[in-house]
């Protein structure tokens, strides 16, 4: 008996004989999700790629959608799914644009009444289920990328060690601090003070909004860091909040100058280094 | 985001900070004042460091309290990890297993209003904290 060879036959001999008006329905139903957002001549191309890689895979017989024979489909879903993901299409999007050929499928079939219909239309329909959630699970993994890199560039941008004076630096802090950023911050902030010989750094918490002891233990290593390098080092934008929850988690900031503004800092640093502040006397 | 109780599961260094903002959110709600804000959040930081740092990774229930007339924020901590084996010696500021400051659980403590520590070696730890509008 090869009941099931014959019928897998089947379902490959309708979709290849059907191509031109399957493809054209199939393109017609997932443009109408799409609403316009990739043009009628993309979409063509891209089914059409997709389509004769889904009809070599049936062709071979095997409905398992890990079998070698979907190889060529799984790659392209996987790079279509990519390049939505990276156009901004949601995954339920992307998703329905392979099911859309089931219904291109169904139509044909409730139109023609191929024989032995029912198991065919089973097996087909659990296939395109799989490749669609085969696209969810590729988009999910190209999100992922993109907020990896954009969590990187984060770590670089917010960052920056600004000269404030001569001999003068500052690093404002923004957000969380856990160890990798410290690490950048530790790193950029060392560096400066070599490349610009300055004897100041001010360390400004403004935009940290919470200091908790990780927190106090990695600026309390930057700082020694610092000390270590001949340069003198302020912590400044200790706001009252935070003042009052460092005092009562009972974190020392021991000989380490802190201010509550940067002003303040920058006025002590300059200061230090021997810059007098004078009114300017008024001539007549 | 209304509802009044929120499970987050602690496994990485980003679930700290996820932590963190939730509680900072129920905080906000609970009309606590922008220093009891920043201590049950800072204290919350401290907790969930903890569970993942020495409990291996664990779980947290923040929930929204209401009492009469006062709001408050209970949060607790629960790991399968190694328990604490003394308590006493685990309060103690500035004594510390690993290689923090041996502030965090004793710190948590003095800036909230409720703390409980429930501890049992090799069964695991769960610490609950509570802070409430004034």
């Amino acid at each position: 008996m090869t009941i099931d060879t014959g019928r897998s036959d089947n379902l490959a001999d309708l979709l290849r004989t059907n191509t031109a008006a399957l493809t054209a329905r199939w393109v017609e139903v997932a443009a109408a999700t799409l609403r316009g957002r990739l043009t009628t001549a993309e979409l063509e191309r891209e089914l059409a790629e997709l389509y004769n890689a889904l009809l070599a895979g049936v062709d071979s017989g095997s409905r398992d959608v890990a079998a070698e024979p979907y190889a060529e489909l799984r790659a392209l879903l996987t790079d279509m799914s990519r390049r939505r993901a990276r156009t901004g299409f949601s995954p339920s999007e992307t998703a329905v644009t392979v099911y859309a050929l089931k219904q291109a499928v169904f139509e044909l079939i409730d139109n023609d009444a191929v024989e032995g219909g029912l198991r065919e239309v089973v097996a087909f329909s659990r296939l395109l289920d799989a490749f669609g959630l085969q696209t969810f699970e590729s988009y999910a993994k190209a999100r992922e990328e993109v907020i990896d890199e954009q969590a990187e560039q984060l770590l670089e941008l917010t960052t920056p060690v600004v000269k404030l004076w001569d001999g003068v630096l500052a690093v404002p802090l923004v957000g969380t601090l856990d160890s990798a950023r410290t690490q950048v911050v530790m790193e950029k902030l060392l560096e400066a003070l070599v490349t610009t010989g300055a004897a100041h750094a001010i360390i400004d918490i403004t935009g940290v909004l919470a200091v908790d002891t990780q927190v106090a233990q990695h600026l309390l290593k930057t700082v020694m860091a610092a000390r270590l390098m001949g340069a003198e080092c302020t912590i400044s934008g200790i706001r009252p909040h935070i003042a009052q929850t460092i005092v009562a988690l009972g974190i020392e900031f021991g000989d380490i100058t802190t201010k509550s503004s940067l002003a303040d800092a920058l006025r002590h640093a300059l200061r230090r280094s021997g810059v007098e502040f004078t009114a300017a006397e008024r001539r007549r | 985001m209304t509802a009044a109780r929120e499970d987050i599961p602690i496994a990485a260094d980003e679930d700290v900070v996820r932590v963190r903002q939730i509680v900072r959110s129920f905080a906000q709600r609970a009309k606590l004042s922008l220093v009891d804000q920043t201590k049950l959040v800072t204290a919350t930081s401290e907790l969930a460091r903890n569970t993942l740092t020495y409990g291996g990774g664990g779980a947290a229930v923040v929930e929204l309290l209401g009492e009469g007339r006062r709001q408050g924020v209970r949060a607790s901590f629960q790991d399968s990890g190694p328990g604490i084996p003394d308590t006493a010696l685990a309060l103690t500021d500035g004594w510390t297993s690993g290689r923090g400051m041996g502030l965090g659980l004793s710190g948590a403590r003095r800036l909230v209003d409720e703390f409980d520590l429930d501890t049992e070696v090799g069964r695991g730890t769960t610490v609950t904290v509570v802070k409430w509008s004034r």
